[in-house]
């Protein structure tokens, strides 16, 4: 199989290995190199029946694994954190790009013995004049790097597309060989009411935003199923960060359309009290952070809680570790905050699903002016992350992605990145009549055939779970739910002139107590401008 | 620079008595400044800045079991050793460095913190916490305001030291308080010695509300003191008199304290006696303080390293002008940096250096500080 020199090498290199086996074979992960155990792989491999399991990346990984775990911690450890944090020996996932890279496929060999031994005791195993096959860099974190002789800059074009994973046909047939999630009937037609009232709120918000009622609305239409078929794979103690296009995630955890609407008017039940524009939904009861304008702020802050909630959960039980959710767009993930937050978590080893929403377009900005890579999921690699490209119009492998994404996150303490595939099928925002940058032929293309209410309808029906009737008085009742929301929020007072000054600080500081005092001065001496 | 400006300042405001009475007050008025004043029977070890910012995260770290501090190199004790020691003793899962990423450090601390846990953050240098500035002004500064006190992240500390060092130009000198001063919800907080560090700093992470503490690091080795051992605060938003004085108020706050006390120094042997005020806590300040002493003084003069325009010298100015108007006997002066970039071959111009070099007419300092400031009423 090999060739003679080639041979020769690997003969070589086995003698050395086994020459320290003896030495070494109690230490587990070395710091420097992630862990990679057989056992792990098979693991690895049970966790992630969805990714590609090609042979020669197993092979080469294996190979690796097992020269690994017979040497021992590398000497050059300085301050590497790997080895401390609890989650030290878990698994790479290889992503397609490495195993199809023509410098990897060249040398199949396992790495030669490490560090353990002085360089000299290295150098006498192998003969002196034969090539290096293998180099310790401690600015890897493999440590350990293949030489190659072969001069070959890397287009990008060699790396292979992401698959996009799907259960479901857009006509809601189950695709060969995709595994419907184990969800009874009451469950798929909550998902499926949530998402019908989002789309009835959604329609009805954006037009009492035209009729002048509320200042401002952002629709998510054709992103229902990445709301409802990921909040449906959480647990409700999940911390959520999200951006602002997730509105199904909080009904889904069961804010009402009163507090929608109370929080769009900005009425004294909004529980944000005024403060913030339309849609900057937060509320502590169902664990969502309040939403904030600034894009991808939150990505690195759901790091943070990731961390803590690890921390926090360290001594429970896998049901009852929580991981975190922040979602965001494909826009905003050219934020320099996108990948700041996925360097910290994948580093620092935080359980949070990174859900990005890629749907085709940021204000008017189309991907070809955002990114020139595979979407969002190809940087995940780069990261050292755990990944999964989705169909974010089926709602059930969107619910299976983040099932098997939980998964590594509450078991690994690991990051993951989810990317959904979807369209925005309304507009930015109010502010924005899209029609100037994209066409309506590509609008209606999407709404009707590939729309997510639409493809799980079908799929419901084919189940005999739904009918035409079931379909006409739901939509009547959210409907009307939602009118009559808008009716009750809209009649409702403002919050008290209290709460400008309140909640800066925890305590009101004295020139914020002197500030309210002179407005409060003001206001009454013109009662006639500022009425009661 | 700012000695001999100082002096032409207070010379100018201050009321200038005979040459027999100077003499006789100078002594009196050379009030030895004290710094932080322990209880009676508290033991006190000698620190510098470095070694009492290190006992203070200590300290929090024992009595919060949620407190974790992360950053840049503060795995091996930071770069300027404020952590040594504090993983071995409290475990790399909670004395960890981060990538480095001050946007990131930053986020990262608020989501930490928005669990109601406390973060407590390094940032290497001041010079470098402007990529966090977006997550602290948009995001820390707001928490709790957005969401109707739903959430809040006032767990968190920010730590950076600043201030000029000697050698460290533009980008290892800069004293950039008066862009968070200007940030509602936030606190910034700046110690002038070891013992007010200690007990800043530990008021500081315990705050219910982020708090930018800047580090004057000229002190960090300099600055030895004998501060109070075991756990101990010191309120924020409280301004503390060094000296009294009858004549002129002087406010600063940080590594400058120690230049006003010297100008303080200089002036009492002219016959003028300051009262110097250690702001302490820059936002929100104690301008009830302030405002008492110059009623009692009639003068003030606002001093500090960062640049003069926009700094926050005036807002000081502009509320004690404001608040006592009729009782000041002269223009409010401000003895500030130049609006230049730190420069490093001129940065004994700017500092107590040049005027220690030079004290009889500051060869070096004469020409950058001698601008006739003092225009006041003699």
């Amino acid at each position: 199989m090999y060739s003679r020199p080639l041979r020769q090498l690997v003969l070589a290199q086995r003698a050395c290995i086994a020459s320290i086996t003896l030495r070494s074979t109690m230490e587990t992960t070395a710091p420097g190199a992630q862990g990679l155990s057989p056992s792990s792989m098979m693991q690895h491999r049970l966790i992630h029946p969805l990714l590609p399991s090609s042979a020669p990346a197993a092979s080469n990984v294996d190979a690796a694994a097992a020269a690994t775990d017979a040497t021992s911690v590398s000497i050059l450890d300085h301050d590497n954190d790997n080895a401390a944090h609890p989650h030290g020996g878990s698994v790479v996932t290889s992503p397609p790009s490495i195993e199809s890279h023509p410098a990897a496929s060249s040398s199949p060999l396992p790495p030669p013995a490490p560090s353990s031994l002085p360089p000299s005791t290295t150098t006498t195993a192998i003969a002196t004049n034969q090539d290096q096959s293998h180099g310790m860099y401690p600015g890897s974190s493999n440590n350990v790097l293949p030489f190659t002789s072969l001069l070959e800059v890397v287009t990008p074009e060699q790396h292979p597309t992401w698959p996009v994973y799907r259960v479901l046909e857009p006509d809601g047939r189950v695709r060969a060989g995709a595994l419907e999630p184990q969800l009874g009937e009451a469950t798929v037609k909550k998902m499926y009411t949530i998402m019908v009232r989002l789309q009835a709120m959604d329609t009805i918000f954006y037009n009492a935003q035209r009729q002048g009622r509320i200042s401002f609305y952002m629709t998510s239409t054709g992103e229902e199923a990445t709301h409802v078929g990921s909040a449906a794979a959480l647990i409700p103690t999940d911390p959520v960060f999200a951006q602002y296009r997730e509105g199904g995630v909080l009904m889904w955890r069961g804010f009402t359309l009163d507090q929608f609407a109370d929080q769009c008017f900005s009425n004294c039940d909004d529980l944000g009290k005024g403060r913030q524009m339309p849609i900057h939904y937060g509320t502590a009861a169902l664990h969502f952070q309040t939403i904030s304008s600034p894009l991808a702020t939150q990505i690195p802050q759901a790091v943070g809680a990731a961390y803590g909630v690890k921390l926090e959960d360290a001594l429970q039980p896998i049901q009852q570790k929580r991981c975190v959710i922040c979602y965001f767009g494909e826009g905003a993930a050219s934020e320099g905050d996108f990948h700041a937050a996925l360097n910290f978590a994948a580093t620092l080893q935080a359980p949070v699903i990174f859900f990005c929403r890629n749907n085709g377009y940021a204000i008017s900005t189309p991907v070809k002016d955002q990114f020139r890579g595979d979407g969002i999921v190809s940087r995940a690699s780069g990261y050292g992350m755990h990944a999964i490209r989705v169909d974010g119009n089926d709602l059930l492998a969107v619910f299976n992605a983040c099932q098997a994404a939980r998964e590594v996150c509450v078991r690994e303490g690991r990051p993951v990145l989810v990317e959904a595939m979807t369209y925005r099928v309304g507009h930015h925002s109010t502010s924005d009549d899209s029609t100037r940058y994209r066409s309506l032929v590509e609008i209606r293309k999407w709404h009707e055939h590939d729309c997510p209410l639409k493809r799980l309808r079908r799929w419901m029906e084919g189940k005999g779970w739904w009918s035409q009737e079931e379909e006409q008085q739901l939509r009547d009742e959210e409907r009307v739910a939602v009118l009559q929301a808008l009716e009750r929020a809209e009649v409702k007072k403002k919050p008290g002139r209290k709460e400008l000054f309140a909640d800066v600080y925890k305590e009101k500081p004295r020139h914020l107590v002197e500030q309210e005092e002179e407005l409060e001065a003001h206001v009454k001496k013109y009662p006639e401008v500022y009425g009661d | 620079m700012q000695g001999i400006a100082f002096l032409s300042t207070v010379a100018g405001t201050a009321r200038a008595p005979g040459r027999l009475r100077r003499r006789l007050l100078s002594s009196s008025l050379r009030t030895t400044t004290r710094s932080y004043t322990p209880a009676a029977g508290v033991m006190t070890k000698r620190m510098n800045l470095f070694t009492a910012i290190n006992d203070a995260l200590r300290t929090a770290m024992d009595t919060d079991q949620s407190a974790i501090i992360f950053g840049e190199d503060v795995a091996f004790g930071g770069v300027f050793r404020c952590t040594v020691g504090l993983r071995e003793d409290f475990g790399d899962g909670r004395v960890f460095n981060t990538p480095l990423c001050e946007q990131g450090i930053a986020g990262f601390g608020i989501g930490y913190a928005s669990l109601g846990k406390t973060a407590i953050a390094e940032i290497q240098f001041a010079d470098y916490i402007f990529p966090a500035f977006d997550q602290l002004v948009n995001e820390a500064a707001k928490f709790r305001y957005r969401s109707g006190n739903q959430f809040n992240c006032g767990g968190l500390t920010v730590r950076a030291p600043c201030g000029a060092v000697g050698h460290g130009g533009h980008y290892h000198s800069q004293s950039p308080e008066a862009y968070f001063t200007h940030t509602p919800g936030l606190k910034v907080v700046m110690p002038r010695s070891p013992a007010e560090a200690k007990g800043l700093l530990l008021s500081s992470i315990r705050a219910p509300d982020p708090v930018i503490f800047l580090e004057p690091k000229a002190l960090y080795r300099a600055a030895v003191e004998e501060v109070p051992e075991g756990d101990y605060t010191i309120p924020l938003g409280r301004a503390d008199v060094l000296r009294e004085g009858r004549d002129v108020t002087v406010v600063g706050w940080g590594g400058q304290l120690r230049v006003l006390e010297k100008a303080c120094d200089l002036a009492a042997d002219e016959g003028i006696a300051c009262e110097l005020i250690d702001l302490r806590t820059l936002l929100p300040w104690d301008a009830d303080t302030v405002m008492a002493s110059v009623h009692k003084t009639g003068r003030l003069v606002v001093s500090h390293e960062a640049p003069k325009t926009g700094g926050f010298a005036a807002e000081v100015v502009a509320e004690m002008q404001e608040r006592c108007f009729l009782f000041l006997e002269a223009p409010v002066q401000r003895v500030c940096g130049y609006d230049t970039p730190f420069p490093l071959v001129f940065e004994k111009v700017g500092r107590e250096g040049g005027w220690e070099g030079g004290r009889e007419g500051g060869r070096e300092g004469g020409g950058g500080g001698g601008e006739g400031r003092g225009g006041g009423v003699g």
